[in-house]
């Protein structure tokens, strides 16, 4: 069944292949969009952005989100900012070097087609968000401010202080607002999607669950968008918001959609650190603090053993005592190389003995020289609102003694596999956001998320998605009676009774955290094969385990916030074994996928172009049996593959 | 540290909700308000488990409470603790609550939003959707994305741009109405009236917005503000009531074009 595999990319040459593609495509007229349903899973940027321009074009639009409402999805909580090709700081920036810096930081496996449009795109982002009324930073004269993210030599970051992903989506759900004023959309929040609905091969529509009230609905559509984010949650302590899920994508690969590079996530150099058990939740200090924090741990372990004793301050050591590693290692690029980068070189210093904590797994972020060469105003104008929520966080105060860091899981890569048109092997059936796998390889660059999902939502799907509804015109509207949805309502209906009815002796979180450890030692930092064939059958028990004695309190016909979380575990388990499966499979390290057995003698990644220059593609082959590995070779025609250098 | 809580256990919006008494032990001071109710929450599901629980009986498994980021952006969580939205301390959400604020061996008391306007839907769930309703009404800048100039085609000068950035800082997590006697929601309207309004972009439609939103509000049932402050004082991100100076002018200027 390899033909599946189609990625339709249109031909001619990498700058115009948009364009041409554009022309090529069916549009559908305004009075047959009236009569076509489109069901949207999910109001992050992606969800929100599209549900509001398919909307605006005048199809008839159905939104789903798990929060009490729209303006909460997970992407509110970005940081950092967003990026575009602009070139407004004459810096030599263009569309060629988004793209090229995309591919690169990427690690040579995403795809060059998309990656080139997602460059072009951005410009008209920043256009339409300042047009929403996005207070974008901006400069003295009037224009738009810019800052720098890592593996990236040019400023091309736009941002609103340390709230960009809240701004980008109040921009985007106040589209959407507009078009719910219009009567175009309609919002069901609290309302998760339990399952896809297939009928003659082509996605139709969703079963959900009324989180107040528990009841299982049924909803029908002519095309089905997901666009639910990541699944960095399966680590449990991660970044992602405590509501992140892979579920529903979960659902559309076992109803035939190919999962693609599930073992590339990503893991973030700046988190707080972890203090305690009791934590369920990891905190990000976004990557912009790296334009002007220095990252460093002390050149001996006797201050080391006193720092961990509490005997002196991180400022009472010299300057010259102190150990830049990334500024050492990676001059070219210092602080700002990508983030797998700067997160393994965290853990090779603290795996020496270098961890600045009591857990010996932190090192410091510090911002003492940016503060005496710019003064303390400039920074709390930049960085302001992370300097307070770190402290607040951790009672330390940042302007005084260096921050605390370490690595933590943050973003996904990996996800449902789409073509040229987003769309995933399963007809109908859309993907964009951080739930498909399209544009960063093997791992992302800083600011590149929020472009990506308001580039799907925004100005790609849109017209793509019109495409394949230009043949469903004269399809009636969906009839929520035939027998696949009957028999995925009660599918549903029979998982929750499940689960329910185990009455064990394990709390869902319990069951949680164990999975996560596991992931984090075996699917983390640093992968082997024989660790990775150990979580397999690990997680494989901890699954039965679940199984037989975890404990769901309370029913289904109320709020309950147990049973949402035992329905999302139990599809991590799955993710986390496809996870390991697919890790094992890659013998070769590159991006946040880093194999000990392949690595430089310097001990940086060492890639396999020959024989792993692939998109790695699953598909499900039903309970119990091993999922197909289906190859999308990739061609690099645009660009020189060349071993990623952060040094000079 | 140790903590007896007074928390408000409700089973849906119809019935009648009560208070329960519940005791945690060993909380580090680090914990984070929402990571103590998480703990709370295990030993209740515990306590379920065993059929002969000393406490069996008296509650109804764990608390629900609504949470979603944990780093005071997202505006899910919505406690009244101690008599304040949000807790004690100026400027931080329940989820950037943590137990170094509380004395050790403290009563905490721990309520939903209460406010005509957010039904309850269990425990410490209140139901939002008036804030949505709200912001549908008026809340955006009718542009469409097919039509739009460079971005830096229209310079804001930064302090405008600052200004507005505040304003639209509101996580539209409702505390200012739950702070309110009234019960009013001028403060969340007002930022987003403010934020579109003071960029250039905002002001074709700056007086039908305000309008046309403060009429929503009216219609949904929040009180009306008799420039209490309360919201102020209580607002995790130090929303200034300035804003709701300028939203007045804007609506006066709106019926005054009538
Ligand atoms: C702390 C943090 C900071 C970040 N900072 C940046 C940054 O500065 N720049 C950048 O580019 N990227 C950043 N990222 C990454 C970026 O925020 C995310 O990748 C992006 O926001 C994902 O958007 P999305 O629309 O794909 O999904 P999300 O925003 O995750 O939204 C998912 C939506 O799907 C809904 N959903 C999920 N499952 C279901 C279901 N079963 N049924 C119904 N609805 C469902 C959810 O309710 C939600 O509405 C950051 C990420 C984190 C964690
Ligand atoms: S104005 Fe303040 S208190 Fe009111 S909803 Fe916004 S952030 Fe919350
Ligand atoms: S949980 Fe998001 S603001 Fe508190």
């Amino acid at each position: 069944m390899a033909d599946k595999l189609i990625s339709h990319i249109p031909d001619g040459p990498l700058a115009e292949k948009w364009t041409k593609h554009k022309a090529d495509i069916r549009v559908v007229s305004p009075n047959n969009k009236r009569k076509l349903d489109i069901i949207v899973v999910g109001t992050g940027l992606g969800g929100a952005s599209a549900a509001a321009s398919l909307g605006a074009l005048g199809y008839n639009v159905k939104v789903f989100c798990i929060s009490d409402s729209p303006r909460r999805a997970h992407s509110i909580a970005a940081q950092g900012g967003i990026n575009a090709a602009k070139n407004y700081q004459n810096d030599n920036d263009s569309v060629y070097r988004l793209f090229y810096d995309t591919i690169k930081g990427g690690d040579y496996r995403s795809r060059e087609a998309n990656v080139y449009r997602l460059a072009e795109v951005s410009n008209k982002i920043i256009d339409l968000c300042v047009a929403q009324g996005i207070p974008f930073a901006r400069e003295y004269g009037g224009l738009l401010a810019n800052r720098s993210f890592g593996g990236v030599q040019v400023s091309r970051t736009f941002y609103a202080r340390g709230q960009t992903g809240q701004q980008l989506l109040l921009g985007a759900y106040a589209e959407m607002n507009k078009e719910i004023a219009r009567g175009t959309v309609k919002s069901y929040p609290r309302h998760e999607m339990l399952d896809l609905v297939i009928i003659n091969g082509e996605a139709k529509g969703i079963i959900t669950r009324n989180i107040e009230t528990g009841e299982i609905e049924r909803f029908g559509a002519h095309a089905v968008v997901l666009a639910t984010g990541g699944y960095g949650n399966v680590y449990f302590l991660s970044t992602n918001a405590m509501n992140s899920n892979g579920s529903a994508a979960w659902q559309c690969y076992k109803k035939g959609a190919y999962f693609a590079n599930p073992c590339f996530a990503q893991i973030h150099p700046t988190c707080i650190p972890v203090h305690g058990k009791q934590q369920c939740k990891l905190t990000l200090m976004s990557e912009s603090l790296r334009n002007d924090g220095r990252i460093w741990v002390p050149k001996k372990k006797e201050d080391v053993a006193k720092l961990r004793n509490n005997q002196i301050k991180p400022s009472q050591i010299p300057e010259e005592d102190r150990d830049y590693y990334l500024e050492r290692r990676y001059p070219a690029f210092g602080n700002l190389v990508p983030r797998d980068v700067a997160s393994r070189a965290a853990k090779e210093r603290c795996d020496a003995g270098y961890g600045v904590n009591e857990t010996g797994l932190a090192v410091f972020l510090d911002f003492k020289t940016a503060i005496e060469r710019l003064g303390k105003d400039v920074i709390t104008d930049r960085y302001g609102n992370l300097f307070q929520m770190y402290q607040k966080i951790t009672d330390s105060n940042p302007y005084e003694e260096p921050m605390m860091i370490y690595p933590a899981i943050h973003y996904t890569m990996g996800g449902l596999w789409v073509d040229y048109d987003l769309m995933t092997t399963i007809p109908g059936l859309y993907a964009i956001g951080e739930c498909n796998f399209s544009d960063h390889g093997g791992n992302r660059l800083g600011a590149s998320a929020l472009m990506q999902g308001l580039a799907d939502g925004y100005f790609i799907l849109p017209y793509t998605i019109g495409d394949y509804l230009s043949h469903k015109i004269q399809e009636p509207k969906i009839d929520t009676n035939a027998p696949e949805f009957e028999e995925a309502e009660k599918k549903a209906k029979e998982k929750i009774n499940k689960l329910l009815s185990i009455k064990g002796k394990k709390t869902v979180d319990e069951l949680h955290k164990e999975l996560g450890n596991l992931m984090w030692e075996y699917v983390g930092m640093a992968r082997d094969e024989k660790g990775l064939k150990t979580v397999i059958s690990k997680i494989e028990d901890l699954r039965q385990e679940f199984l037989k004695n975890v404990y769901v309190d309370g029913a289904n016909d109320q709020f309950n916030q147990e049973l949402e979380k035992a329905l999302r575990l139990y599809d991590f388990f799955d993710i986390g074994e496809l996870m390991a499966q697919d890790a094992l499979n890659r013998k070769e390290s590159c991006g946040g996928h880093f194999r000990t057995e392949m690595q430089t003698p310097e001990g940086e990644t060492k890639r396999d172009d020959e024989n792993y220059m692939y998109v790695a593609a699953w598909e499900y082959k039903g309970k119990g049996e091993d999922p197909e590995l289906h190859k999308e070779p990739l061609k690099y025609e645009n660009i020189k593959i060349a071993v990623r250098n952060y040094k000079d | 540290m140790n903590f007896t809580l007074k928390v408000w256990r409700q089973k849906n919006a119809k019935e009648k909700g009560r208070f329960e008494t519940y005791h945690v032990k060993d909380i580090a001071e680090d914990t984070s308000f929402l990571e103590m109710m998480d703990i709370l929450n295990e030993q209740l599901i515990h306590e379920d488990m065993d059929p002969v629980a000393v406490n069996k009986g008296c509650h109804s498994g764990p608390v629900s409470f609504d949470h979603d980021c944990r780093e005071g952006i997202c505006g899910a969580c919505s406690l009244y603790i101690n008599g304040h939205p949000h807790g004690p301390g100026a400027l931080v959400t329940t989820c950037q609550l943590f137990m170094r604020n509380f004395k050790d061996g403290e009563t905490i008391t721990v309520e939903p939003w209460r406010s005509a306007a957010f039904p309850v839907v269990k425990d410490l769930v209140v139901n939002r959707n008036a804030f949505d309703q709200i912001l549908q009404a008026g809340g955006f800048i009718s542009i469409n994305p097919g039509a739009v100039p460079d971005a830096n085609a229209i310079p804001v000068p930064k302090e405008k741009a600052d200004k507005s950035m505040d304003a639209a800082s509101c996580i539209g997590c409702g505390a200012c109405v739950a702070s309110c006697k009234n019960g009013s929601a001028m403060l969340f309207v007002a930022a987003r009236v403010s934020s579109l309004a003071l960029l250039p972009q905002g002001r074709p439609e700056a007086c039908r917005r305000a309008k046309a939103m403060v009429a929503k509000m009216d219609e949904l049932g929040f009180g009306a503000c008799t420039n209490t402050q309360a919201c102020e004082a209580e607002c995790p991100k130090g929303i200034s009531v300035s804003n709701i100076a300028r939203l007045n002018r804007e609506f006066l200027s709106a019926k005054f074009k009538d």
